[in-house]
This record gives structure tokens, C-alpha cells and sequence, in this order.
């Protein structure tokens, strides 16, 4: 598989030091851990399973990515486009967020047609990472 | 640096013993005429090293040099064999029995013969991948003309008994095709002492050139095919276009090598496999794929759980090895072979295919064993299957969404 240099780039710094590329999780009794937003996409079966992690915070009234963590298991442009979304992702609003297009990180990865698909896990990722914040949310204020 | 190239499985570097005779036959300097030109010096002598040449495949396998013909490679010859043989004895029956981790060019070739009316059975394998001789005797019925089964697995290195499996085929008078492309100068192979009617060679797996292999047709009993090239009637009939005078001596050149350096190359490969496994064996989560015990070592298979095949092979940037992980696949999908074994689909994502040859060292060994190790660990750094597994969660009863 012939990648560019963009992914193989972002695949090794991951690989060395995966704490600075936000490699990581959250789990419950953490701090802060109400702020939490997971989503896990893919199957194992599949070859593919990202797991994205986000925290949110009320800035002037605004919901926003205060910062990421993800893991992933897959193949090499999988883990770049986890790496890649992390980047897009912070410091953005949910409803920034929500607007993330996978096409947005074939582009900035130059990923080949074959590997379209794990820009397509990325972007379901942060959907299902926002939406479960969101639901949580719900809960937390209706217990409030 | 230059990777270590662990992938002799896939193709092997031309032997420069080989290379120097292969020379010697292209320049008007050397001996290039035509081994089918009857009429001059120039032909009588491609005729001389054309048949000296078959002389050295008949000699590492054990038969008479005028069973053996020359093909443009393995592939060839499966298609020779199996639809020579489908076609030319198909007044007899149309059942063909193989199995399901052969190569592809002995399956494609079958879903080739069931679109024109034969039938395929396609024997299941055991857990380590082998073809079990009862199983092959089951199969057969009274309107089956041919088996083909290969020797050595490509993919997990494991080996079928064509010995035994020769023996049930020859009593009840069917032919046995046997796919020899791996097997060839790794292990011994006696084809006067077996029951085998038809095998197929391939050159670039043994240190000779690509595009070049032969298939071996028994005489007694004869073996009769059809032919599917036609033209000049070189090869007997069987195989019609112009003896490639250098492909041929390179083929002949790296079987006589194979021949002379048969043991001590497995002595070393053998010497390797046990080095590599030593080394890796006490990772956690780690799984032989085929026979640990029995397999051919210079194809070892192993998978890594919780880390794609494709992301490791990303990492070991300076071996070069292969997976049966679908991401490194053009179709996508993950090793048929490793799927046949019963194994989950996620060990097939996981493997990694470590095959070692003639140039190996032993220092490339060492090597390896210390970057799989860190490699691994790194990706499962990052693994959120790694996690759930040291967090005690059974993956298997996750609803996973596809």
C-alpha cells in the first residue's frame, strides 16, 4: 500500500509518542468524567475499531471540545485519521464538531480511494462521541 | 538501510550462480538460438542445455526428465494440469475434489471448470490446516477423474501427506494433481516411489527466475491432457511456443542448486523459525497459524492479537513481511486460508506471514524478534481491544455495529 507521506507521518509520530498525539482514555470515576463523550465504531471482524473520546466544557454558554483522546485498531490510515480528526477536533464547538466531513480528512491525508472508509469511521466516531455527550447531558440536567 | 526481506514465501532473489548461466544465453556471444531449429549448430545447442536443464528437475524430484515439461510459471501449469486433465477425461466424469486453502490458481481455475459443467468439492482442513486423507477418500466418487491438493501451504507452511493421499487416488484409479510451488528444493519429493500423476514447478520460489516453471506428467501409468496452448507442437503437443532458452537453463540451474544444497538450506531455515519463536514466544496473546510442530518452517505464521496486520507490517518498516489481514488485500477481505483454519476473522486481521530462505541471517532473526516485540507493544498502546481485554471484557459478547 502506497501512502503518502502525510500518513505515514502521523501513523509513526503516533507510535512514538502516543501520549503527545492524544492516544488515550477516560473511564469511569475519572474527574471530570460527566464531561465525557465516547463513541466506538467498527468491529473487530472488520479490521477496523476506533474508540474517540471527548470532553466538553460551557465556555460564555457555548459547548465546547475542550480536548480528545482516542484508540484505535486498524490499518495504518485508520490510526492517521483518528490522529487527524483529534487535531480538527479540539477547541472546536459541538456544533463545529458536528459539521466534520470525512472528505476534510481524505484531503489533508491524501488517502487513497481504497482507505476512503477510515475517514468514514473518523467522522461516525466524533457523531457518536457528541451524541452520547449530548444524551448524557440530558440525563445531568434532568437529574439537576 | 535495505529492509530484511522476510517474504522468500512470495518470491525468492535469483541465486547469482543462476544468473551467470542465465547470461549465457542471450547475446549473440552466447548460445541464443532456438531449441527448436533442427537445421544448425545454434538450435542443437539450446536443444543440449534446454534438455540438461530438464534433466535437473527430473533429478530433484525423482522421475524421468521426458515426464517433465516447461511452462511460463506454477500458475501454467496448475491450469495445464487441472483443465488438461478435466477436458481430456471428462467422457469418463466431471468431479473434480480439492480443497479450500489452495492457491488461487488452482481454485480460480476450478470455479473456471464449474462454469462450464463440472463439479468441485472443496475439502475442508483441520484446525492446523492440513488435508486429512480420510477426508480426501470420502470425497471421491465413481464419476471423480482428478485431486489437487498442494504440498506445502503458501500461507501457514503446512504440509499434506500426497504420499498417503497418492496411495487412495491411485486404487481407485484417480489422478492426483499436487501444487509443488512451495515444496519444491525445500523438502524432499520422490515422485518414482509415490503415486502422483501431475505437479507443478515454479522457478522464482527456489532462487531461479519468474516466469518460468514446468509440470510433471506421469508416463506409466500414462497421464494424458489437453492441451490449451497451441502452435509450434513444442513440449510434445502439450505446451506449443518457443523454449525461452535462458528462463529454462535458470530453472534447471536453481533446481541442480536446490538439489546439492537442500538440507543444509533447511537445516538453516529450520534453525531460523526456532530462533524467531523463541524469541516471541512469550508474548501475551500470541497464535501459531498451522502446525507449530510439523509445519515447513520457511513459512511461519503468526498472529498478534488486538493489533491489524496491516499497522504492525507498517511498523516493521525495515522487514519486509506479509499479512493475511483484508487491509493489505486488493478485495479487502482477510485470508481465506486463515478463515478455513475456523479461526475469528480478528486473528486473520492479526497475522503475520514470516518466511525465511537461502540470504537469511541470523542476525536478521535477531533483528526482527526485537522489533515485532516493540512494534506490538506500541500498537497495543494504542488499541482499544488491548484495552477491553486487560479491562477483562470478553470481546466476543460485544454487539459490535459493522
Amino acid at each position: 500500500m502506497a501512502y503518502s507521506n502525510k500518513v505515514v507521518d502521523k501513523f509513526e509520530k503516533t507510535l512514538k509518542d502516543p501520549k503527545a498525539a492524544s492516544v488515550g482514555r477516560w473511564k469511569p470515576g475519572d474527574a471530570d468524567f460527566d464531561k465525557v463523550g465516547t463513541g466506538i465504531v467498527g468491529a473487530p471482524a472488520c479490521g477496523d475499531v476506533m474508540k474517540l473520546q471527548i470532553k466538553c466544557d460551557d465556555i460564555d454558554g457555548v459547548k465546547k471540545i475542550v480536548d480528545a483522546k482516542f484508540k484505535t485498531y486498524g490499518c495504518g490510515s485508520a490510526i492517521a485519521s483518528s490522529g487527524q480528526l483529534i487535531d480538527m477536533l479540539k477547541g472546536k464547538t459541538l456544533e463545529e464538531a458536528k459539521e466534520i466531513c470525512n472528505q476534510e480528512i481524505v484531503d489533508i491525508l491524501e488517502l487513497p480511494p481504497i482507505k476512503i472508509h477510515c475517514s468514514v469511521l473518523a467522522e461516525e466516531a466524533i457523531k457518536k462521541a457528541i451524541n452520547d455527550f449530548e444524551s448524557n447531558d440530558e440525563i445531568r440536567k434532568h437529574n439537576q | 538501510m535495505k529492509p530484511i526481506y522476510l517474504d522468500y514465501a512470495s518470491t525468492t532473489p535469483v541465486d547469482p550462480r543462476v544468473v551467470e548461466k542465465m547470461q549465457d544465453c542471450l547475446t549473440f556471444d552466447g548460445d541464443f538460438g532456438n531449441a527448436g531449429s533442427r537445421s544448425h549448430s545454434f538450435g542443437w545447442k539450446a536443444e543440449e542445455l534446454v534438455e540438461e536443464a530438464r534433466l535437473n528437475v527430473a533429478n530433484l524430484v525423482s522421475c524421468d526428465p521426458r515426464e517433465i515439461i516447461f511452462t511460463s510459471g506454477a500458475t501454467e501449469s496448475d491450469n495445464l494440469a487441472i483443465k488438461g486433465a478435466a477436458y481430456f477425461y471428462k467422457n469418463k466424469g466431471k468431479h473434480i475434489v480439492t480443497s479450500k486453502i489452495e492457491h488461487k490458481a488452482v481454485l480460480d481455475t476450478c470455479r473456471q471448470l464449474e462454469k462450464e459443467g463440472f463439479e468441485v468439492t472443496y475439502l475442508d482442513v483441520d484446525e492446523n490446516g492440513s488435508i486429512s486423507p480420510e477426508i480426501v477418500k470420502e470425497a471421491l466418487r465413481e464419476d471423480t477423474t482428478l485431486v489437487s491438493l498442494m504440498h506445502i501451504n503458501n500461507e501457514i507452511g503446512v504440509i499434506n501427506d500426497i504420499e498417503k493421499i497418492g496411495e487412495i487416488t491411485r486404487d481407485k484409479g484417480i489422478l492426483f494433481h499436487v501444487d509443488a510451488a512451495q515444496s519444491a528444493g525445500k523438502i524432499p519429493i520422490n515422485l518414482d516411489s509415490s503415486f502422483i500423476d501431475l505437479m507443478s514447478f515454479s522457478a522464482h520460489k527456489i532462487y531461479g527466475p519468474k516466469g518460468i516453471g514446468a509440470l510433471y506428467i506421469r508416463r506409466k501409468p500414462r497421464v494424458r491432457l489437453q492441451a490449451l496452448f497451441h502452435g509450434g507442437g513444442q513440449e510434445r503437443g502439450i505446451r506449443a511456443g518457443t523454449l525461452p532458452t535462458h528462463q529454462i537453463v535458470g530453472l534447471g540451474e536453481s533446481f541442480r542448486l536446490a538439489k546439492e544444497e537442500i538440507d543444509s538450506d533447511f537445516k538453516k531455515i529450520n534453525s531460523f523459525k526456532k530462533r524467531l519463536y523463541e524469541g516471541l514466544k512469550d508474548m501475551e496473546e500470541i497464535y501459531v497459524n498451522g502446525d507449530l510442530e510439523n509445519g515447513y518452517p520457511g513459512i511461519f505464521n503468526l498472529s498478534f492479537n488486538y493489533v491489524e496486520g496491516e499497522s504492525l507490517i507498517m511498523a516493521l518498516k525495515n522487514i519486509a513481511v506479509s499479512s493475511g489481514s483484508a487491509c493489505t488485500s486488493a478485495s479487502l477481505e482477510p485470508s481465506y486460508v486463515l478463515r478455513a483454519l475456523g479461526r475469528p476473522d480478528e486473528l486473520a486481521h492479526s497475522s503475520i506471514r514470516f518466511s525465511f530462505g537461502r540470504f537469511t541471517k541470523e542476525e536478521d532473526v535477531d533483528f526482527t524478534v526485537d522489533l515485532v516485540k516493540t512494534s506490538v507493544q506500541q500498537l497495543r498502546e494504542i488499541s482499544p481491544l488491548w484495552e477491553m481485554y486487560l479491562d477483562g471484557v470478553d470481546l466476543s459478547k460485544i454487539e459490535w455495529a459493522s
